[in-house]
Parts: structure tokens; C-alpha cells; sequence
């Protein structure tokens, strides 16, 4: 049986992550720490699949999808607060006692529970998705107006969510979790298996977007990134499509968000300010744009640039990454795997994403 | 009236709809503030309203930059919000030079000089911008939109370091104090003369842009490029050239900013999104549509202010702006004819 080159990578990467991190663990050689934060990087990873959707395969320059991740991170946060306060035998959680709030607010009530907490927070971003994408694609909003509006939205939430008055717990966010299905967040064995459920999940993801774009239903929105209008004549009805598009998209971030909080244990609206979906966007272009594993590549690298660069010279972080988005712009405009692609077909590899050549505008 | 009709397009001439309806409903609305500012004993609603006009012309001075490039090139500029910050720098390096190295005691001086010399460094860094960046990315509107996101990153961390967290300008004499109207209203000078700035600013873009050759080649490239090549204009100069105009007025709003507030590194960050809502408003290349948008904004803004918190002010004014999209996705001036296919 001859393995294609893609598929071999794709084994491998799992290879790596599902089996030689987690058994290097077990003999002392990585540390829950470093484990915990490939962790986050996985959920990042499901974020910018949702924007390759959205961005790379149907055009649409969304800069909201910050705003979702953190919908989802919200979601389980007020379940896992909720918990830790039963837990300490109290019946509001800290902060609203801070507030002088006496009942516990309507909207925390759905969240006692795991699995309504769960099914929420993929829920509620893709109905916000719903509702604000049917608004902005019904009268043809796209291009530079799209991102404006996305930003502006990204803009305004953020302030709300820095309210006390929303009972979100204001600039602090949410934290102090303490378990999650009765396992002890900061044990390491909860880190490890919290780990293993991301990049199972982030596999499932990958696993969908690949169905997706693969299938007829994700030709049409490539056609709509090419070329809308001609879509539009040959009858497909492009505002379902594209809103289709942006709501998966909005999920996805809800997930990674969802799985996002109980490892790093807490979240603030300083996660879905403007500077952190214009940095998912970043990974994105960065990884590739209009292909799925360029997205994954793209966050993990950009990631692990950032804890490197944020450990060993913090004042340059912002020049580099202000540097990256450049050049990245400028120079390999289909990102790091166009990069790789171009070597790749110099020397006479065809790789399997070649074939399935995105011609992006 | 006339004047204002006449700033409705740069891009497509006149305003083609019935002609009465705008001097109708901008007629209803001074009428209405006018009832309103009479029966208005206490003052908080004229203060408001002036902190509103304010606020507005403020978003017009950052705007109008962002609009003719808007207009021209078909790119936003992420980093306009860091041009403003640059003015402001200026205006903070100019004060520090008066009074360090020339040691002029008055500081009426040194805001007056900073005028022309934030709008000239601005612009000059925009010419750069556009120089070495934007020019290989006027076919890629949302790619230059993360480009230009970068920039602003470096621009916001280098003058941080320079410059350290926190500067202040210090207000000019002159402009100290304020129009005392009646006991309980007082219209501050500094904010008067941001209004007073804007006007002029306005005035002689519109000069610009309709009396002078060089407007008058910014209009055609704006309208139709390639038509415009073929009659000998040499477009990449008229590039360079509004993106040095528009970058420079956005030094200017800096400059004027700092007459109200600190001069902080991401002070640009605090506009540029209400900016960017304003040139979406106002519709692409539109004088009149950005005014318009700009001071709309500005007053809704303050009034929803005075009746919410200021944050749900800002979601509400986003629920009626996309609420606005709605009826006139192409802003508020939109092209009418053959210009407006995409």
C-alpha cells in the first residue's frame, strides 16, 4: 500500500501529538505545562479553521470571530464557575456578591448542568453568527464594509463584556474554576486528558472542514470567493450560503473556545478584543489561506512564536508580529505552505493540495 | 446650501435624487435643536449637543483622510488611527523643542508651529507607507487591510518606546478658558477651536480637490483609472499625492487632539474604529457623506450618552448603523448610473 505524502503528514502529526507528547509525559521528559499549552494551541487551531472557511474558502474577511471563541469560552466558564461555587457551598459565584446581586441572573440558570453547557456553547455564537450574518449578508455588505462592520461589532461586544452590569464579571472575566465532571482541573492527569480531547476534537474539526470543502457544497463557496455575482446568475441563493459559511465558522470558534477555558482556567473579554481576531485572521494568512492545513499550521507556529518571543525579548513581540503581517502580505501571499508548494513544484513534487489547486484572487 | 450640495461628490458630480430633500430634513433638524436649545434652561443640553459637534468634527478630521483614499484606492488604511498618533507626537516634540531648546516662554507659539509641521510629518510617513507597502497592494483590498495592521502594530510599540506611556501637551494659552454664554453653560475655547478647524480643514480640501489641478486629477483618477491614465495623468503620483494629504490631515486631527486629551501610543486605536463606521456611513469618496456621517455619529453619540452609559451608547449607535445598512447599503450618498456597478 503506497501512503500519499499528505496523508503521511496528517499521520504523523497525530503520531506526534497523541502519542509522543503524552508518553514523553508519562517518563518525566515533557512537562504537564508545555503539554497544557499545546493544548491551547490546538483550540486556536479549531478557531482559524473556522476562519480558513470563512476567509479562505468563501472570501468573506470576517473580524469577529474573536467574539466567538470568547462566546464559547463563556459558555463553559459560567458552567465551570457554577460548579466551583456549589462546590464552596455558596449559591452565587464571587464576584456577584461583589456586584450586590442577589439572585442568581436568568441567563446563568441553563448552565448548571454539563451537557446544556456544552450544546450552549456551540449554540449561542452560531445564533449570534445567524442573526448578525443574516443582517450584513441580506444587504449585501462584503469586502472592506464586512470587516469594518465585523470589527465594529468585535469593538462594542468587547466594551459590553468589560461591563460589570452584563454579570460577566467585568474586566477580571471568569476564573477560579475548580472541576470539570468532578476532575480536578489542576491535576495533571485532567491536563493530560483535557489535551487529548482537544486534539481529538481539533481532528474531528479538521476532520469536517476537509468534508466540507471537499464537497459540492463547499465548491459553491469557493465559486462565491471567485467570483459572487456569478453565482448569484447561475441561481444559487448566495446569502444562504454564505451564511452557512459564517455560522460553521462561529461554531468553530465556540468549540475551540469551549475547550479552551477549562485548561487555561480563565477568560476574559481582553480575549475578544479587535487586536485578537485580527492576530486569527494573521494566523490564517500566515499558515495559508484557503487551506485547511495551513490554518492549523499557521496558529500553532505563530503560537509558538509568541510564547518563545514573549519569554525571551517581550519588547520585540509586537515588531515581529507587525513585521510578520507584512511580510506575510508581501511576499508569500498564499502563506508558509504556498511557500513550500512553490519549492515543492520547483523540484517536481506534486503535493495533494496542489491538485485541488485554490487559485485565490 | 449651495456649497454643501456641491460637496456631495467627489466621485460622481452632483447629488441626483430630489434635490430639496436633504436641505428639508438638515432645515427640520436645526429647527428641532434650535425649539430644543430654546426651552433648554439648565444647559446640559446644549453642552451636550456641543460636545457632540465636537466629538463629530474630531471623527470628520480622521475621517476625511481615510475617505479620499477610501475613495481613490479602494483601501483602508489600518493605520490611519497611528497617523493621528504620529501628529500628536509631533505636536509633544515641537512643544518640547520651544521650550527646551529655544526657550519660549509662551506657549502660544509652539501649537501654532505645530500645526503645519504634524500635518507635513504625517503626511511624509504616509507618503513612505504608501512608498514602500501599499503600492504593491492596491489590487488587494483586504490584504492591505492586515498589512496595514502590522504597521500599525510597529508604529504603536515604536512610540512607546521612544516616547515612554504617558505625555501631555500642555494647552495653549490662548486657548485656555472658555465662552461663557450663561452661568450654567461654558463652551471651552479648545473645543471651539477644534470646530473652527475642522471648518477650515473642510473648506480648503473642497478647495482642493474642485479648484486646483491637482484635485481636479485626484476626482479623475478617483472616478475612472485607467481612463485617467490615458489621458496623461500620471496616477501613481496622484496615489502618492492623497495618500500624502490624507495621511496629513490625519496628523492634523492628532495635533488638534491633543488640545483635549493625553498623547498615549494607541490613542489612534480610540477613533479609528468610529472612523472606519464614518467612511462606511458617509459612502465611498464622499465629502458630504462624511461630514454627515461624522457629525451624525458624534452627536448620537453624546446624546445616547446622556441617557446611557456611554458603552451602551456605542452598541446601540452599531445596532442603528447596521440597522441603516439595511435600507442604504452603499452609505448615505451612494453612486447613482453606471459608476455604481461593482
Amino acid at each position: 500500500m503506497q501512503l500519499k505524502p499528505a496523508k503521511l503528514i496528517n499521520i504523523l502529526f497525530i503520531l506526534f501529538f497523541a502519542v509522543v507528547l503524552p508518553v514523553g509525559n508519562m517518563l518525566g521528559l515533557v512537562s504537564v505545562n508545555s503539554i497544557s499549552l499545546w493544548g491551547r494551541y490546538f483550540c486556536f487551531a479549531i478557531a482559524a479553521l473556522g476562519i480558513d472557511l470563512i476567509w479562505g474558502y468563501t472570501g468573506i474577511m470576517s473580524m469577529c470571530q474573536a467574539f466567538f471563541f470568547c462566546l464559547g469560552g463563556y459558555c463553559m466558564g459560567m458552567h465551570l464557575l457554577l460548579k466551583a461555587t456549589a462546590l464552596q457551598q455558596q449559591l452565587l459565584p464571587e464576584f456577584m456578591t461583589w456586584n450586590d446581586i442577589t439572585t442568581l441572573p436568568w441567563f446563568w440558570e441553563p448552565f448548571h448542568g454539563f451537557v446544556p453547557a456544552l450544546v450552549l456553547s456551540l449554540l449561542v455564537p452560531a445564533a449570534v453568527a445567524f442573526v448578525i450574518g443574516y443582517f450584513i449578508f441580506r444587504s449585501r455588505i462584503k469586502g472592506v464594509y464586512m470587516a469594518i462592520i465585523t470589527q465594529a461589532l468585535a469593538l462594542s461586544m468587547y466594551l459590553l463584556f468589560l461591563r460589570n452590569e452584563t454579570n460577566l464579571g467585568g474586566t477580571n472575566g471568569l476564573t477560579n474554576f475548580k472541576t470539570l465532571l468532578g476532575f480536578e482541573l489542576h491535576k495533571p492527569g485532567t491536563k493530560l486528558g483535557l489535551y487529548l480531547v482537544t486534539l481529538a476534537m481539533l481532528c474531528v474539526a479538521y476532520g469536517c472542514c476537509y468534508k466540507i470543502v471537499h464537497s459540492k457544497f463547499g465548491k459553491v463557496l469557493q465559486a462565491i470567493r471567485d467570483s459572487e455575482p456569478r453565482v448569484g446568475y447561475t441561481a444559487y441563493r448566495v446569502l444562504h450560503y454564505k451564511l452557512a459559511a459564517f455560522v460553521v465558522a462561529a461554531a468553530l470558534g465556540g468549540l475551540a473556545g469551549m475547550l479552551y477555558v477549562p485548561q487555561t482556567g480563565i477568560i476574559t473579554p481582553g480575549r475578544m478584543d479587535v487586536k485578537a481576531s485580527v492576530e486569527m485572521l494573521m494566523w490564517v494568512a500566515l499558515g495559508g489561506r484557503g487551506n485547511l492545513k495551513g490554518a492549523v499550521i499557521g496558529a500553532l507556529l505563530v503560537n509558538c512564536v509568541y510564547s518563545y518571543c514573549t519569554s525571551v525579548f517581550p519588547q520585540g513581540w509586537l515588531f515581529i508580529l507587525g513585521m510578520l503581517y507584512i511580510l506575510t502580505v508581501l511576499y508569500f501571499d498564499k502563506g508558509f505552505l504556498g511557500l513550500f508548494e512553490k519549492i515543492g513544484s520547483k523540484i517536481g513534487i506534486k503535493t495533494n493540495s496542489e491538485r485541488y489547486a485554490t487559485g485565490s484572487k | 446650501m449651495e456649497l454643501l450640495l456641491k460637496i456631495n461628490g467627489i466621485k460622481s458630480g452632483k447629488w441626483t435624487g430630489p434635490k430639496w430633500l436633504w436641505p428639508v430634513i438638515l432645515a427640520g433638524a436645526v429647527l428641532f435643536f434650535a425649539v430644543r436649545v430654546a426651552t433648554d434652561s439648565s444647559g446640559t443640553y446644549v453642552q451636550n449637543l456641543f460636545s457632540g459637534i465636537s466629538l463629530g468634527s474630531i471623527l470628520i478630521l480622521v475621517s476625511l483622510g481615510l475617505a479620499i483614499v477610501y475613495g481613490l484606492a479602494g483601501i483602508i488604511n489600518m493605520a490611519h488611527g497611528e497617523f493621528l498618533m504620529i501628529g500628536a507626537y509631533t505636536t509633544y516634540s515641537v512643544q518640547v523643542f520651544f521650550t527646551n531648546v529655544l526657550h519660549v516662554q509662551s506657549s502660544n507659539w509652539f501649537f501654532i508651529t505645530a500645526l503645519p509641521v504634524s500635518f507635513i510629518v504625517a503626511g511624509l510617513a504616509g507618503l513612505l507607507l504608501e512608498r514602500l507597502i501599499i503600492r504593491h497592494l492596491y489590487a488587494k483590498p483586504l490584504e492591505s487591510l492586515l498589512a496595514t495592521w502590522g504597521v500599525s502594530l510597529i508604529l504603536i510599540q515604536t512610540a512607546r518606546s521612544l516616547f515612554g506611556d504617558l505625555t501631555a501637551v500642555k494647552l495653549p494659552e490662548m486657548l485656555a478658558g472658555g465662552w461663557r454664554v450663561n452661568e450654567n453653560l461654558v463652551l471651552p475655547y479648545n473645543r471651539l477651536f477644534i470646530i473652527a478647524l475642522t471648518i477650515v480643514v473642510i473648506i480648503a480640501l473642497y478647495r482642493t480637490l474642485t479648484a486646483t489641478r491637482l484635485g481636479m486629477q485626484i476626482r479623475a483618477v478617483t472616478q475612472n483609472r485607467s481612463m485617467s491614465a490615458c489621458l496623461g495623468i500620471n496616477t501613481k503620483r496622484i496615489d502618492a499625492m492623497t495618500f500624502f494629504i490624507g495621511s496629513g490631515l490625519a496628523g492634523l486631527a492628532g495635533c488638534a487632539m491633543t488640545l483635549i486629551g493625553n498623547v498615549v501610543p494607541d490613542m489612534g486605536q480610540t477613533y479609528i474604529v468610529d472612523a472606519f463606521l464614518t467612511v462606511v456611513i458617509g459612502g465611498v469618496g464622499k465629502l458630504l457623506g462624511t461630514i454627515t456621517a461624522g457629525l451624525g455619529i458624534g452627536i448620537f453619540s453624546k446624546v445616547l450618552e446622556a441617557f446611557f452609559e456611554a458603552v451602551y451608547g456605542k452598541v446601540l449607535i452599531l445596532l442603528l448603523i447596521m440597522l441603516f445598512m439595511q435600507f442604504k447599503p452603499r452609505g448615505i450618498f451612494p453612486d447613482k448610473g453606471r459608476t455604481a456597478a461593482d
